[in-house]
């Protein structure tokens, strides 16, 4: 674990607010960038995610964690808008989502990544980037067409931002290339690239270590807080690597069919039993 | 740097390919070489240029299999008529160039306000869905144009629907079509268009519209996340593609004396489709050569009589298999590596110049 990493973590401390949420300390004044309210969502009787309340802090990383099938990307489908929850509310920054769609919520500062990699793969790096732009970078169709003076001011700030935006992790040599010719942890890094260029208040992150050796999941760690530090935006991730979830995460709240068992410190999770349990299984008296 | 300048010679080659197309043709019909049977193809490969370029914006830059796209230009073509018509018997418009550029302009129009009206219910579909509803919409705007009538009568334009006691000349004699149309269309506006299209096309790839479009080809969801508008970049793509459809039709039509609605048929769509495949899907200047290839063959297959469209269609097969098959490939990559080697001891020359010889 890096120096830095560490420092994060240990200079947290977690404390209780009137909602029984618990936030960073240094986020207890701000509007929380998230809050769920007994957020539930069923598919045909079956409650794929029940009550689900989760607060996080303005500049919060946070971790989403659970077995296999638990409804953690369930969750960040909830929260991007491609599922309208049946019960419940998301609020980001204290405004409702209720109804809005998957662009509106992007606009409102929703950005996330996904855990099978989905770049638009025939495109180069910088066109990745550019397009995570879109919003931020405007000009109309007819200034693109017949290259209004518009058109090459837009396009000049576009690249700009973009190269700015690989430069922070070291890609500027790579926006040439075709994205979907990249090595796999390129690739998830560049996702992550595209989803900050739309300039987010909450940044998702689906299972960023997957497939990752150590030393990669090593650099995403810094990585992930070098966003937090430098955008001083929230981040919220699902991730199996407890190595990351545990170094890096702030608040980790446990999911389990659906419903959350827990939620407090890395330090708090690794040492509750019920975590452990929907982990591991129950302790058998026979074993003995 | 590199991937730009890639497509700025994709650009210079497709323009200057066009260009010297039209120059030699020129050439040719000023010095009488060219044969009466080619000179007569001249417009109609025009128009199916740029059909294909206009169908290659919807199938291979926004990714939607579209199959009906004749019916958009037999919007055109009509609309074009009627324009030329009523200009010239209400208004005494003699000066043709401005006369054609109106009527190519309504029937842009008017096949793009089709393509909006049909785009609302028919974009709400993908993949085989998408391509079913619109083979659907061509063939009921190809009904639709059958039951039009349409006179004019001193500076008044009157419309009937499946009643033809108009008063007046008619323009649109509903099944039979249009009849003695003014014949105005002219090369010159066909090149021009051709321009307009590629320009339309290769300016909207590389600009803001059209990544976002081709990022819904690649990858909807993700598109959706970054904050793209899918429904308003789909309707973008395939309206514009819509306009450019009606242009190339009000060209065609006004290229004959006489048309009817059944001239554009589903498989005229199914022909546009074939130029853009064997083009290479979201290939422009591909679509380009296959539609001016595939328009020529069939006049040039007339010796073979009865067997023509047989000839036509194993030809097509043969020409679909060999650019596929990777020897023959590699083979041309081999003739044309040369070349392009030529141009890269150039650059990297150019390169030291600038650097000042540091790079070795």
């Amino acid at each position: 674990m890096s120096e830095q990493v560490k420092k994060h973590r240990a200079g947290t401390k977690m404390v209780p607010v009137p909602t029984n949420a618990i936030v960073p300390e240094r986020d207890v004044d701000e509007i929380p960038v998230l809050e769920t309210r007994h957020l539930g969502i069923e598919f045909g009787g079956l409650k794929a995610v029940d009550d689900f309340n989760l607060t996080i802090g303005k500049t919060e990383i946070a971790g989403l964690i659970g077995p296999n099938g638990a409804g953690k990307t369930t969750v960040f489908n909830l929260l991007t808008k491609v599922y309208e929850p049946t019960t419940g509310a998301v609020l980001i920054n204290g405004k409702d989502l209720h109804g809005m769609s998957i662009v509106q919520a992007s606009k409102l500062g929703i950005a996330r990544t996904f855990q099978n990699i989905r770049l638009f793969d025939k495109m180069t790096v910088e066109e990745n980037v550019r397009i995570g732009l879109h919003n931020q970078i405007k000009y109309d169709m007819f200034s693109g067409i017949l290259r209004l003076p518009r058109y090459w001011k837009q396009e000049k700030r576009q690249h700009e931002k973009a190269m700015e935006l690989l430069d922070i992790f070291g890609m500027q040599d790579l926006a040439d290339e075709v994205s979907g010719s990249l090595p796999y942890g390129v690739q998830r890094r560049l996702e992550i690239v595209r989803a900050l260029a739309t300039d987010p208040k909450l940044l998702l992150l689906d299972e960023p270590a997957a497939g990752m050796n150590p030393h990669e999941t090593e650099e995403l760690m810094e990585n992930i807080a070098k966003i937090r530090d430098r955008f001083q935006i929230a981040i919220l991730l699902i991730e199996h690597d407890m190595s990351l979830v545990m170094g890096v995460c702030e608040g980790i709240c446990v999911l389990n069919f659906g419903r959350v068992i827990a939620k407090g410190t890395a330090d708090e999770i690794q040492a509750n039993p019920v975590v452990i349990e929907a982990y591991l299984g129950k302790k058998k008296e026979a074993a003995k | 740097m590199r991937a730009k300048r890639k497509k700025l010679i994709y650009n210079a080659v497709t323009f200057g390919l066009v260009i010297a197309a039209f120059l030699i043709c020129q050439y040719m019909i000023s010095t009488g070489q060219m044969t009466r049977s080619l000179r007569n193809q001249l417009i109609p490969i025009c128009c199916w240029i740029v059909m294909a370029v206009s169908l290659n914006l919807v199938v291979g830059i926004s990714g939607e299999l579209s199959l009906g796209h004749a019916g958009f230009m037999s919007v055109g073509a009509f609309t074009g008529i009627v324009v030329s018509g009523w200009l010239l018997n209400a208004f005494q418009m003699e000066d043709v160039t401005l006369r054609l550029v109106l009527a190519m302009a309504a029937g842009g129009l008017l096949a793009g306000v089709a393509g909006v009206l049909i785009g609302i219910p028919v974009l709400r579909l993908k993949g085989d869905y998408l391509a079913i509803v619109t083979l659907a919409f061509g063939e009921i705007i190809r009904n639709v144009m059958d039951c039009v009538y349409v006179s004019v009568e001193g500076q008044g334009l009157y419309f009937g629907f499946l009643n033809n006691k108009l008063p007046g000349t008619l323009l649109l004699n509903g099944p039979n079509g249009a009849v003695g149309v003014k014949k105005i269309a002219t090369f010159t506006a066909g090149f021009i268009l051709i321009i307009i299209a590629l320009v339309v096309i290769l300016n909207l790839i590389n600009s803001r519209s059209g990544r976002a479009i081709m990022a819904i080809r690649d990858a909807r969801i993700a598109a959706e996340s970054v904050g793209i508008n899918i429904t308003k970049y789909r309707m973008m793509a395939f309206v514009t593609s819509a306009i450019m459809a009606g242009m190339a039709g009000a060209l065609y039509g006004l290229n004959y004396s006489t048309l009817v609605a059944s001239k554009f048929k589903f498989d005229q769509s199914i022909n546009v489709l074939v130029f853009v495949v064997l083009g290479g899907i979201g290939n422009t200047l591909g679509a380009v050569i296959a539609a001016t290839a595939l328009t020529v063959l069939p006049e040039m297959l007339r010796d073979f009589g009865q067997y023509r469209m047989l000839v036509y269609a194993v030809l097509l097969i043969v020409i679909m298999l060999t650019t596929n098959n990777p020897t023959i490939r590699t083979f041309l990559d081999r003739l044309i590596a040369p070349v392009k080697r030529l141009f890269r001891k150039k650059n990297a020359a150019e390169l030291l110049k600038q650097t000042g010889g540091d790079a070795q």
